[in-house]
């Protein structure tokens, strides 16, 4: 069974991001790039398949500019056996990343594709599900456990009122959710080896896809920003406070 | 315009959240069709939605197939009605409606804007990103717009006693892709998290579950309120999954949130940063939680929280 682990490049999730100046988007200039980290978490999932012998290779695709090759590169590092960037320079949506890996999933012959639950820059939380639409796919999102066994995948997902299982028929879409797994480290021998592991570059464009944005961002700014209040001294100035001045009691 | 809206309905009963989703839909203005789907209990969920005023039409669709609301089963049926002339299609931004609406838009081939916080214009509209610490002003002219709703940035439009009309829908079929096989969800007292007047939120600092039990819970008891928790606390098993609050857990915006124990990571403030008044105890004088706190009081949790238990309760 092959795996896919479609992983995006977004700012550090330390990093405070600013708007840029004119308003205009996000300030990425000289910000610290990192992987998703929900996809971490997806690439650990499918590297522990492999290494329980469920899964026999671990692909991992990223779309994007050629900086996402950094992202892949971590994704081998980890454990996946290749890689391969769908490269452009237009700025993709959920919906065009999910034709671009609907492709990729389809010449793979990918039985199974984690994605991350959701991308920490545009929290969209959108391509998993996208993805198993435009392939008539089962969808497992929010997982916090994957079990394969039998042509099927048994996923426990985390929902509103707690914990639900569901089981797709392979093949199917998982999205991770943060307690699905805790990622290894890439250690510095496998840095080295992920170096010499393969990693294609196809182009997006000869994909035959329409990737144009369908959502234009026509400003981005801060929030307006809550004041800090007050120290209290005491338990009973807090219990004052709450009901004279708050109301709240 | 005409608004197609996904209520939620369990054994009946209607989601809390309906009324902020109606109150999201009556932004855009014109008609507004409330769909509801589910293997039983629709009819009687019906009779509630009917009431909100604003809404047009009540569509059910009953069937066994929408037993655990999977998408795989409730997409088609959705992309059937948007073909009736809906300009745009919403649903609130629960684990559900997160799961079903990008679904939805893929196969209408049209991009989605997740989690709206306000409605500019029937094509424009404001989102959080970055766990909230942005905003983004965003357009969306697809033929039809689907959108997923943060219940807490729309006020609640409170049922009535008006009586839409209610229409059954036919349901489009076993997809055969998804099954639900197993569900483990919470049986609590307290009110709902997403829908509570108070949270007392714990996390790290309380230590372990007992300590959590034995802390938060006599002031949440006293309170009468909802128990949440950062990611930390329920990562180290102190509570479960669904508790958790922030960018990754439920959005809350109660009117008084207490802060046990949590230092105030951004990603946990993205969920509770709207709340109207924020309490917050911690030992460490420069955590970043006392920077949006109203009140903050700097101390041992396990000596202050229950000396405010019982100061409360004897008020
Ligand atoms: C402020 C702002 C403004 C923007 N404006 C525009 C704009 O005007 N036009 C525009 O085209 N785009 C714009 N974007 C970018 C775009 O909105 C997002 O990058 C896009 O929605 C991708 O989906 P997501 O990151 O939200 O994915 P999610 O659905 O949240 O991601 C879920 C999972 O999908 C997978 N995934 C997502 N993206 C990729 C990828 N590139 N490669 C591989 N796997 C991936 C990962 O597994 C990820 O965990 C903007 C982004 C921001 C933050
Ligand atoms: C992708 C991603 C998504 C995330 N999503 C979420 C999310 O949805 N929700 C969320 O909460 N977090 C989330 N996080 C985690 C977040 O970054 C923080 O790690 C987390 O919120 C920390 O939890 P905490 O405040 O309980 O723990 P800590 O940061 O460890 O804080 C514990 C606090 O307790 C105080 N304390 C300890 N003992 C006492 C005592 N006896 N008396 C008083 N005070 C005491 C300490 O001073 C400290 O301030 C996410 C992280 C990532 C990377």
């Amino acid at each position: 069974m092959k795996v896919l682990v479609p992983v995006k490049r977004v700012a550090d999730y330390n990093i405070k991001v600013r708007p840029k100046s004119d308003g205009s988007g996000v300030e990425l200039a000289n910000v610290k790039m990192s992987m998703n980290p929900f996809d971490e978490i997806a690439v650990e999932e499918a590297v522990r398949l492999k290494e329980a012998g469920v899964a026999t290779e671990v692909v991992a695709v990223s779309c994007g500019s050629a900086a996402c090759q950094e992202t892949l590169r971590t994704a081998l590092a980890m454990g996946a056996d290749r890689a391969i960037l769908v490269e452009t320079d237009v700025e993709l949506q959920s919906l065009a990343v999910a034709k671009l890996v609907k492709v990729v999933a389809e010449k793979e012959g990918a039985q199974l594709v984690i994605c991350g639950k959701q991308a920490i820059d545009d929290d969209a939380n959108q391509t998993a599900q996208m993805l198993a639409a435009l392939l008539d796919w089962g969808q497992a999102t929010y997982a916090s456990k994957v079990v394969v066994a039998d042509g099927n995948v048994e996923v426990t997902r985390e929902v509103d009122g707690g914990l639900e299982t569901v089981r797709l028929a392979l093949p199917a879409v998982v999205s991770a959710d943060l307690r699905l797994n805790e990622p290894r480290y890439a250690t510095l021998p496998n840095i080295m080896k992920a170096k010499k592991k393969p990693l294609d570059t196809l182009k997006a464009a000869e994909f035959g896809v329409d990737v144009s944005p369908r959502v234009q961002t026509l400003s981005v700014y801060t929030p307006p920003e809550r004041k800090g209040g007050i120290k209290v001294g005491s338990v009973a100035e807090l219990v004052q406070k709450l009901k004279d001045e708050a109301r709240v009691l | 315009m005409k608004s197609l809206i996904i209520a939620e309905q369990t054994g009946g009963q209607l989601s809390p959240m309906t009324g902020n989703l109606v109150a999201a839909a009556s932004k855009i203005g014109g008609e507004i069709d409330l769909l509801l789907v589910g293997a039983s209990g629709v009819a009687a969920a019906a009779e509630s939605a009917r009431a909100f005023p604003g809404v047009t039409r009540v569509l059910t669709s009953e069937s066994a197939e929408y037993a655990g609301f999977t998408a795989e089963n409730i997409a088609p049926l959705v992309v059937r009605l948007a073909g009736n002339g809906y300009t745009h299609v919403l649903a609130i931004a629960s684990a559900a409606g997160k799961n079903l609406l990008p679904r939805v838009a893929a196969l209408l081939d049209v991009g989605m804007v997740s989690e709206i916080v306000e409605v500019v214009d029937v094509d424009t509209f404001v989102r959080p990103i970055y766990a909230g610490s942005l905003l983004a002003k965003v357009r969306c002219a697809e033929r039809v717009r689907v959108l997923s709703v943060r219940a807490t940035a729309f006020p609640a439009v409170a049922a009535g006693d008006s009586a839409a009309p209610i229409e059954v829908v036919a349901p489009s079929g076993e997809r055969g892709k998804s099954k639900v096989i197993g569900q483990q969800l919470a049986q609590s007292t307290r009110p709902e998290l997403t829908a509570a007047r108070i949270i007392v939120s714990g996390g790290r600092g309380l230590g372990s579950a007992e300590n959590f039990a034995g802390t938060i819970e006599p002031l949440a008891d006293t309170l009468n309120a909802a128990v949440g928790a950062s990611r930390a606390a329920v990562d180290s098993g102190y509570v479960s999954n669904e508790l958790q609050v922030g960018q990754t857990g439920k959005i809350v915006a109660p009117e008084l949130y207490v802060a046990v124990g949590i230092s105030g990571a951004i990603q946990h403030l993205a969920g509770m940063k709207d709340s109207k008044v924020i309490v917050a105890i911690n030992k460490d004088e420069e955590a970043p939680i006392f920077q949006i706190a109203d009140y903050g009081l700097v101390g041992d949790l396990f000596q202050l929280v229950p000396e405010l238990s019982r100061a409360i309760a004897s008020a």
